[in-house]
């Protein structure tokens, strides 16, 4: 069979399976901003909590991914949560490392102008401290979504579909083709959401900082 | 104005601020200075509670601080800090209005502002308004700090050594800016420096502190003359020496050595030669011993002089004598107060030290307070 023949063929079984691909990458990313985001300020607020909470998010990080779905099966059963649910823990240290990371990593004598003339601390955040880090933190968003593009493979096992279930396939029958039908697609999908999200962050990069790097 | 009252701040141990009480005007340029830790700094930002003290009353025209909003308070007070701090997010623009945005200004009332400020330190808005403050040199930077404490029109300024990383001359320009801002806007300025340069050229009054305590507050003329302690002695360095030392120049510090001396055996003729040469037209004539005879100038020679005498009987003692150690004062009254073009120093033996002339005196005035002349 060609390689025409197998896509016209499957053409829906791919199709179907690239959506839920994505479905489960876009959900888990978000899952992970939502959680991440907040925590990271908060963390940036209270430095001495930092260490151990970001040791404790890095230890989900060494947990194998298949270890991570079984628990993740154990919890919430077969289907879409358990995926959505172990992805997005892995989508949190990024993320959060990179919020973290780019809050305290503000020019000090930026935020004591800040508070000096009298913003409040929310002014402080929102006019100063996320601006200057969103650069930081937007690129935390695209390596966790890089990783769990490739993570979400795994979520074929678990009844979750996606690209996986064809790769899964491919590897029980030793069918190639269903094989590189699952790799190629979701290998193209993490390279259009990296080169995306480093386009969004040349833009969300605040102009005054764009002209120091040059 | 500014109060404080008993104030203490410490810092687990170690005592930062020692029951401090001082006073500052409506008006004033109040400079705190004094050597590093003496609490200097903590002073300045307990009058914006970005420190709060540990007991004691601080007050801004009797107003107890520590009953205020900090955030209302903070926008009421100007605030520049030697980090220059300006928002790197931000345009040159927005960075001047932020206060006035904050206070919730309307919009031509900032444009105003902006405009205002900008032509204060001769920036062009068209130029610079709309830069990044990464496009601006470290001096343009601190400028816009500067307008950028002065947007909501604070009555009080505080300045951080805001100057304290600029390059030399761009710190002297500056600072001369802000002198000249704080008359026109009749700020009251607190600023931190442990610079006394900056403090003398800069202050109504200088506040020296030392170990959390306020040691001596007074003008900068009063502090030269009085230093209430052998360290603010040593802190103003040379400063003391210029402002004290008038009472020490002597005549010999003002003089210049080199004098065209002849022998009152010389004949007319040579020294007219001389004169001629060495384009002058007065000589000191010693006697055989090298003491001091007189003068003797060219009109008197062409006048009464006859070739080949010597010219002793025409040596004229019009010209004023003084000693080289005697107050330098003197020799200027002395020279000031005749149409005498200069004196004639003697040494303790009667022979000639120098000359002190208008020149040399201009050259040596110049030099107590600038420092080696280059000519």
């Amino acid at each position: 069979m060609t390689i025409t023949q197998f896509v016209t063929k499957n053409w829906v079984y791919i199709r179907d399976s690239l959506v839920r691909h994505l479905e489960l990458v876009v959900i888990a990313v978000l899952i992970g901003i939502v959680i991440s985001i907040p925590l990271g300020i908060l963390l940036s607020r209270n430095k001495k909590l930092a260490a151990p909470v970001l040791a404790a998010v890095g230890v989900i990080q060494t947990i194998p991914g298949l270890v991570m779905l079984g628990f993740a099966l154990l919890l919430f059963g077969i289907g879409m949560k358990p995926a959505i649910f172990a992805l997005s823990l892995y989508a949190i240290l990024p993320i959060l490392r990179n919020t973290y990371v780019g809050i305290t990593g503000v020019d000090a004598g930026c935020i004591e102008a800040g508070r000096g003339i009298g913003m409040t601390g929310s002014q402080v955040l929102f006019m100063l401290e996320l601006p200057l880090a969103l650069p930081s933190i937007v690129s935390g968003i695209r390596i966790s979504t890089v990783y769990i593009v490739s993570w979400a493979t795994l979520a074929g096992l678990i009844g979750a579909g996606g690209l996986g279930d064809l790769i899964w396939t491919g590897l029980s029958n030793y069918n190639t083709q269903y094989i590189l039908a699952g790799a190629i697609p979701s290998a193209v999908m993490a390279f259009l959401f990296s080169g995306l999200i480093g386009l969004a962050q040349r833009a969300l990069t605040p102009r005054g900082l764009r002209r120091v790097k040059q | 104005m500014i109060q404080f009252q008993n104030v203490n701040k410490s810092y687990g141990n170690k005592k930062i601020l020692d029951d401090l009480s001082l006073e500052i005007r409506d008006g004033e340029f109040a400079v705190l200075i004094g050597p590093s830790g003496c609490g200097k700094t903590t002073t300045l930002k307990l009058i914006n509670r970005l420190i709060e003290q540990d007991n004691g009353k601080i007050t801004i025209d009797g107003r107890d601080i520590s009953e205020e909003n900090t955030v209302e308070l903070r926008r009421r007070i100007g605030y520049v800090i030697q980090q220059i701090g300006l928002f790197p997010n931000m345009t040159v623009e927005q960075n001047i209005s932020i206060v006035p945005k904050l206070l919730k200004y309307p919009k031509e009332k900032c444009d105003e502002i902006v405009h205002s400020l900008l032509k204060l330190v001769e920036m062009p808005y068209e130029e610079y308004a709309h830069k990044y403050p990464a496009e601006l040199s470290g001096g343009q930077q601190q400028r816009i700090g500067v307008l950028r404490a002065l947007a909501a029109s604070p009555p009080i300024v505080l300045m951080d050594e805001p100057f304290g990383a600029l390059d030399p001359i761009t710190r002297e320009l500056l600072q001369e800016e802000t002198r000249r801002i704080q008359k026109k806007l009749k700020k009251t300025i607190v600023f931190v420096t442990h610079d006394m340069d900056e403090a003398l050229r800069l202050a109504d009054t200088i506040l020296f502190m030392q170990e959390g305590k306020l040691v001596q507050a007074a003008s900068p003329e009063e502090m030269l003359r009085n230093p209430a302690n052998d360290l603010i002695r040593s802190f103003m360095g040379r400063h003391m020496e210029s402002a004290n030392g008038t009472a020490k120049l002597l005549a010999e510090d003002f003089m210049r050595t080199r004098v065209l001396k002849v022998p009152e055996t010389m004949h007319t003729l040579e020294c007219i030669e001389m004169m001629r040469q060495r384009d002058v037209n007065t000589l000191v004539v010693l006697h055989e011993d090298d003491t001091y005879a007189g003068t003797v100038s060219i009109e008197t020679i062409r006048k009464h002089g006859q070739a080949g005498r010597e010219i002793r009987e025409l040596i004229s003692d019009e010209a004023m004598t003084i000693s080289r150690k005697e107050d330098a004062r003197a020799a200027f009254d002395q020279l000031l107060a005749s149409s005498l073009q200069y004196l004639v120093v003697l040494n303790e033996d009667g022979t000639v030290a120098g000359l002190i002339t208008r020149t040399s005196m201009a050259k040596a005035m110049g030099e107590a307070l600038w420092g080696e002349l280059t000519s």
